[in-house]
């Protein structure tokens, strides 16, 4: 009986992974097919959608590379103002940190059509220029930057605060104690910070096209503009997207392995 | 001493400004710009009219809202997100209640299988779906079909901001309640009911407001996997703005918008503390 619920918990399991894999692994298996249209069924063992997809001289690797060139970017940004703000946010008086903290909030609970759809009308009202990349750089970090202040806030409650009294007692200068004995403390949430907003960049499509450039195309925007039933291209750029879902699936399994390892490893010399 | 720590203080506390400042201009100014389109017209005068067309879209009194094509839009909005996310919490609940009880050394990494597929980007994942819904013969195949493929979409999408949080949750639960409730008679299950679910309730609503209200408005998953045949309210939002109806789409902005502040406001989702680490930040 026991076995029994055993076996039947650890087959829901497998069954919900099969859910979310299956999917992925069935474009990963059709990346190799040679035709480019799933109905049409297998046409045999092919590279030629890698090929495709390495090559500079066609759309999807550009637009990879911008969009993480993009990411990067705005979870640079996103992370700086964050920690800033965060610090500030910490030591602000009660009423001020209450304020931020509700309107720190907005971004993270709005509905992200609102979030982009608000911000383009900003844009518009005052007539920014959107060929600047600066609309889509800055409303980008509208989403990212919230998340920094949330994975570094519970890090400062953690801290230490005799800590940074001590230095500054020792003679050294605020900016020198926010540096070597506040920065060093919260680094980690800093670090989750950055890499949630890099996620969060890559990820987005609504407010990347409200605000960018119209000649600039996300992964997510491009894909998306594939999928419209005129284009002529799309079947042929989309099988070479197949590729780059199959690459960064393979990316994730084995740093999942990794992950495992390391936390095998990590367990075993802890009872040495 | 205390004159000498007045001074640091102060400039900690400064470093608040520029955020502030970022949040009041790209946060706090857009919103305004809303409420600012949804009551005026294109000459900047103060009006009820898109109020008024939104409610009476297709005819006079207050009763013709309800046969309009807004209301059966948002009627179909809700109906998926209720289901995506009933859905998502009877998949997310088992697997998150598994993992946490379960006596594998590494349940993080066990834990991880389910949340790596949010790396990859999340169009990709939908084409993903997308094609083998082709493959499989049910995409665009009829309505039922396309709101199907829609809810199946949200929780492809989704299931992994309900595990997160449920699991976050569960795990910290001290086992020596559940030991005490059964050491004062109470059967596996009841204990469940009346331990380890109120104890799981924090995780649970986080969840939930995670799937609930993101499944109303995400239209890239229900415009890819119905050929734009499903409308839901985000789309209606959308398709306001690219047809360039600026104050139609800035009054439902206000009306979804009201109703995520309202949501949020009964889930207690404005006190940032307990957020932090069911919102997804725990992650890395």
């Amino acid at each position: 009986m026991v076995k029994c619920k055993s076996i039947l918990k650890w087959f829901f399991i497998a069954l919900v992974l099969l859910f979310i894999y299956f999917p992925i692994i069935f474009l990963t298996i059709n990346s190799f097919n040679e035709s480019n249209m799933i109905q049409s069924g297998w046409k045999g063992f092919s590279l030629e959608h890698y090929k495709y997809f390495f090559s500079f001289d066609n759309e999807p690797l550009r637009v990879v590379l911008q969009t993480l060139a993009l990411a990067f970017v705005v979870a640079a940004l996103s992370t700086l103002l964050g920690t800033v703000g965060a610090i500030g946010l910490f030591y602000s008086k009660k009423r001020i940190n209450r304020t931020l903290s509700a309107i720190n909030q907005i971004p993270v609970i709005n509905a992200e059509v609102v979030t982009a759809i608000s911000f383009a009308l900003f844009v518009s009202f005052f007539g920014f220029d959107k060929n600047t990349f600066l609309p889509l750089i800055i409303g980008q970090m509208i989403i990212c930057t919230p998340f920094v202040v949330l994975s570094i806030i519970p890090k400062l409650k953690q801290m230490d605060n005799n800590l940074y009294e001590a230095a500054l007692d020792l003679g050294a200068s605020p900016t020198k104690a926010l540096f070597s004995v506040i920065i060093p403390q919260i680094l980690p949430g800093i670090i989750a910070g950055f890499l949630l907003s890099v996620t969060l960049s890559l990820d987005d499509y609504v407010v990347a096209v409200y605000t960018k450039p119209d000649s600039f195309e996300t992964i997510s925007t491009h894909i998306y503009s594939l999928d419209s039933k005129g284009n002529y291209f799309g079947p042929r750029i989309k099988a070479a997207y197949w590729a780059f879902t199959a690459i960064i699936f393979l990316i994730i399994i084995i740093s999942v392995i990794a992950v495992n390892i390391y936390a095998t490893h990590k367990a075993r010399s802890k009872k040495k | 001493m205390t004159k000498k720590k007045a001074p640091p203080r102060f400039s900690r506390k400064l470093l608040a400004i520029p955020y502030g400042l970022f949040l009041g201009i790209f946060v706090v100014i857009p919103l305004l710009i809303i409420i600012y389109y949804a009551f005026t017209n294109d000459e900047g005068r103060f009006t009820m009219e898109y109020v008024k067309v939104f409610f009476n879209e297709d005819g006079e009194g207050f009763w013709a809202f309800f046969k309009s094509y807004n209301f059966k839009t948002i009627m179909q909005s809700l109906f998926i997100s209720v289901m995506s996310t009933i859905v998502c919490l009877l998949i997310a609940y088992p697997v998150a209640y598994i993992i946490a009880k379960s006596k594998l050394k590494n349940k993080s990494a066990l834990l991880l299988l389910f949340i790596v597929p949010m790396w990859v980007n999340f169009v990709l994942r939908i084409n993903a779906l997308k094609e083998l819904l082709v493959w499989i013969g049910i995409f665009n195949k009829s309505n039922g079909w396309n709101i199907f493929n829609t809810i199946l979409g949200m929780v492809y999408d989704f299931l992994p901001f309900m595990i997160l949080p449920i699991y976050t949750t569960l795990i910290k639960i001290d086992n020596s309640y559940l030991e005490a409730a059964r050491d004062l008679g109470a059967t596996g299950a009841r204990a469940f009911v009346k331990v380890t679910l109120p104890l799981s309730k924090a995780g649970i609503m986080s969840g939930v407001s995670m799937v609930f209200l993101p499944s109303m408005t995400n239209y890239v998953v229900s415009n890819y996997l119905t050929y734009r045949n499903v409308k839901i309210i985000g789309k209606l939002i959308d398709d306001y703005f690219t047809g360039d109806l600026w104050h139609d789409g800035s009054f439902i902005a206000l009306v979804l918008l009201t109703f995520m502040f309202l949501v949020t406001w009964l889930t207690g989702g404005f006190k940032a503390s307990d957020q932090n680490d069911t919102r997804g930040t725990s992650l890395w």
